[in-house]
């Protein structure tokens, strides 16, 4: 490095530092003073903040700022507000008869938002976050219904649940394993009656006996016709949709061993709006009645 | 610099450098990385350049404190200010052109026309838009203006600068930062009443009842305005702005711009000698017009430099002394650097027309012809109702107790008028298809005014029809208005049992 007296670059006239690496020298263009001083401002502004907000780690926190400020409360006091700006609305929703609530009324419009949110917190987890179901739980976008698919068959089956003991006005379906009470030929000959009433292959000769079987031991509850009752919960058998599978050996399987269903009571969890929430949701889903 | 006039190097002098950095800076002890801003006190001037000017900055800042006031009937369900962006319902209307988020692509390609047309202003006539449409220029021009009411022209606010802290310095002081202050805060104001109708928001920001965010905009603007036009002006063009450094690739050799004939100034001289020794002496007389009228602190007679944004202001300075000395006017004018070897060869320079259209304009100018004729076709054919399509996948479709499949389809139901419409929903596709809506008993559904409505729709294709059996199919949905019969279509797929 050369030295530091001012010295001034010969082509452009322009004032060099005085620094000088192997000939080349470096021109001096100063920088406006404000720049400078906005730097101070920033650095004086930075440690401003981390003094008014959480900023500096500790060994197990970090310093909290002498605002108070902390993005849970922020969030906290978001959903507060939108709470109370609900609050008229959620609870019209609470003490609707949804049977009667227009679909024109703002109430209604928010239950099925609503129940959109309380559908994938609680129900997706067995009933999938579309809503299909799976195997053993029932799909809620189709037009058949094991308890009923009006909204006030639907808010019941909510609210109380389904073979719970937490809610004594739980629905209750009973269907004897009847591997205990038929003999294998009699199931076999009810398994062929049961395919032939949704129109599947079947043996002809074993449905015939199938027919009388069905018609004393299964009728009482899935009807005559076979098309089901929902006061009962037991299933249409005469329909294309199976809850457990619909071919020979997974009728078979349902005859021998009896399918029960579970379903918590979620009066007893959600309050009065997110039940009847939850049922509009489901309602307008494609299914209801 | 990208042009590099002869006279740069001639002058010996700094283009690069901050305005009037040598002064003072070539003592050792001075010696610093950081300069002071020197202080500019632009003389007032007269001139053709000063009246457009004028001109200009009457209209384009009347443009902008009295749009947001024009008044515009959409009918009674929509906003009647001509122009407002609506950012809460997200529209935003100019007179009879309403755009909806997903048109965006207007704003988008008015910001293209926007950048060409910089491209093309600023290769034919250099720095422009700086010298004569920029906000910074136009507000500096306005805070120039009512410091010279205030304070009087050049030399007098010299003097004031100089003089001490007296009654009378402190209540010119205070009245010109008052006006500045006045001008900040209807500057700021205006451009909060874009965002909300004007007349309501007015009242509410009187009467304390707006929004926090207009109060903290009207506020950061007025401190911007402020400061930017009274206080720091240039240094916003000079350190600020990335607009110099960029119009340099925009420059040629044809571009017009604001430059000094230095072979008929040069050498300079008083008048006095010009008359002893004519024939040394060039037509400059060294009076400084042209420097004591440059809101840059600049000397044109430098050269071309970073720092000039073309305000032509030092040409309405010279002619004026020019014509006073009963010599020819232009001896700062708008040249082009190809015209220079002509004119040191003692021809006219060729005309500005010439200079103008070029390849590289005309160009740029059929760019921004297209653009613009692409954004009116796009405004013309655009339908006034709209649709979107999105298939439900999750279940791909539903089996029905019947066996029938089912597909679901969540439609988005666009309404431009300013009124309800109803809108029909058909169905183009498999015979065998059945349409339904979600809890409609029909086909029709009420869209309201300037809104969308999301509605599902159901497919059903019965058990053993083609549609159920196979993989996809194809289908088309047709949504007409009820009252203009204008109809538009989505194409959708239809998902069988045999979709995997």
């Amino acid at each position: 490095m050369a030295d530091h007296s001012s010295q001034h670059d010969p082509v452009t006239g322009t004032e060099t530092t005085g620094h000088d690496w192997d000939g080349i020298t470096e021109l001096n263009t100063p920088l406006p003073r404000w720049w400078l001083w906005t730097l101070y401002a920033t650095i004086v502004w930075g440690i401003g903040y981390t003094i008014a907000y959480p900023a500096w780690p500790l060994v197990s926190s970090a310093t909290q700022g002498l605002l108070g400020y902390s993005t849970r409360a922020e969030v906290a006091e978001d959903i507060e507000r939108v709470n109370a700006q609900n609050s008229e609305i959620s609870a019209r929703l609470a003490s609707a008869d949804l049977s009667t609530l227009s679909r024109d009324d703002p109430a209604y419009q928010f239950g099925v938002s609503g129940g959109a949110a309380v559908f994938r917190a609680h129900c997706s987890q067995c009933h999938g976050a579309g809503a299909a179901g799976a195997v053993g739980y029932p799909n809620l976008l189709d037009d058949a219904w094991l308890w009923g698919g009006t909204l006030e068959e639907i808010e019941y089956t909510v609210t109380h649940g389904i073979r719970n003991e937490q809610d004594a006005d739980a629905h209750w379906s009973e269907m004897p394993a009847f591997g205990e009470i038929f003999s294998g030929e009699e199931i076999g000959m009810t398994t062929e009656y049961v395919l032939s009433l949704s129109g599947q292959d079947h043996d002809a000769a074993m449905a015939e006996g199938g027919a009388v079987l069905f018609a004393e031991n299964c009728a009482s509850c899935h009807g005559e016709e076979a098309m089901g009752d929902p006061s009962v919960g037991a299933p249409s058998l005469a329909d294309a949709i199976w809850l457990y599978g619909g071919d020979r050996a997974d009728i078979e399987y349902s005859i021998i061993n009896a399918r029960f269903g579970v379903m918590p009571a979620w009066g007893l969890r959600l309050s009065e709006e997110d039940v009847k929430a939850a049922t509009l949701y489901v309602h307008q889903l494609g299914g209801g009645q | 610099m990208f042009i590099n006039w002869a006279v740069v190097n001639e002058m010996g002098t700094q283009p690069h450098s901050a305005p009037r950095a040598h002064m003072g800076m070539s003592d050792p002890a001075n010696s610093s990385l950081y300069a002071a801003r020197e202080p500019i006190f632009p003389r007032d001037v007269k001139g053709k350049f000063r009246r457009l000017k004028w001109a200009i900055l009457v209209v384009t800042l009347g443009i902008y404190y009295a749009m947001p006031w024009i008044r515009w009937d959409r009918g009674p369900e929509l906003p009647n200010q001509a122009v407002l962006v609506d950012l809460a319902n997200r529209r935003f209307y100019w007179f009879w052109i309403e755009i909806w988020p997903h048109e965006f692509y207007f704003v988008a390609g008015l910001l293209i026309m926007a950048g060409l047309g910089l491209f093309l202003f600023t290769s034919a006539l250099g720095r422009v838009w700086c010298g004569y449409a920029c906000p910074q220029t136009v507000w500096t021009d306005l805070f120039l203006l009512v410091e010279r009411k205030v304070e009087g022209d050049r030399n007098n606010q010299l003097r004031l600068l100089k003089s001490k802290w007296t009654f009378k310095k402190v209540r010119l002081r205070m009245t010109k930062w008052t006006l500045w202050l006045l001008i900040s805060v209807a500057t700021g104001g205006a451009w909060v009443f874009y965002f909300a109708d004007a007349p309501t928001l007015l009242k509410d920001l009187f009467t304390l009842n707006a929004a926090p965010v207009a109060y903290s905009t009207v506020a950061i603007l007025t401190a911007t305005t402020f400061i930017f036009g009274g206080f720091m002006r240039e240094q916003v063009c000079i350190y600020m702005c990335p607009w110099p450094r960029i119009q340099g690739a925009m420059m040629d050799d044809d571009t017009l711009t604001v430059a000094y004939r230095d072979w008929r100034g040069e050498p300079r001289g008083k008048a006095r000698k010009h008359d002893a020794t004519p024939e040394l002496v060039g037509d400059c007389i060294d009076c400084n017009a042209c420097v004591n009228v440059c809101p840059m602190g600049i000397d044109i007679r430098d050269g071309q430099q970073m720092e000039c944004i073309t305000c032509a202001l030092c040409i309405d300075a010279c002619d004026e002394i020019m014509t006073k000395l009963g010599r020819d006017r232009g001896l700062v004018d708008y040249l082009a650097l190809s015209d220079e070897p002509r004119e040191r060869a003692g021809n006219p320079p060729r005309s500005a027309w010439y200079h103008i259209f070029r390849v590289r304009t005309l160009l740029y100018t059929a760019i921004w012809g297209f653009f613009g004729l692409a954004l009116v076709y796009a405004l013309f054919i655009r339908p006034a109702i709209d649709i979107t399509v999105a298939p439900v996948r999750n279940p791909q479709y539903v089996t029905l107790s019947d066996g029938g499949i089912r597909n679901a389809y969540d439609i988005r139901l666009r309404n431009k008028h300013g009124e309800a419409r109803a809108f029909e929903f058909q169905l183009v596709g498999d015979e065998a298809f059945t349409l339904r809506l979600e809890g409609e008993d029909d086909l029709n559904v009420l869209v309201g005014a300037d809104a969308t409505e999301l509605q599902r729709v159901y497919v059903v294709a019965p058990r053993g029809s083609g549609p159920a059996e196979t993989g996809r199919t194809d289908l088309r949905f047709w949504v007409q208005d009820m009252v203009s019969g204008e109809r538009v279509y989505k194409d959708s797929l239809f998902n069988g049992k045999g979709t995997e």
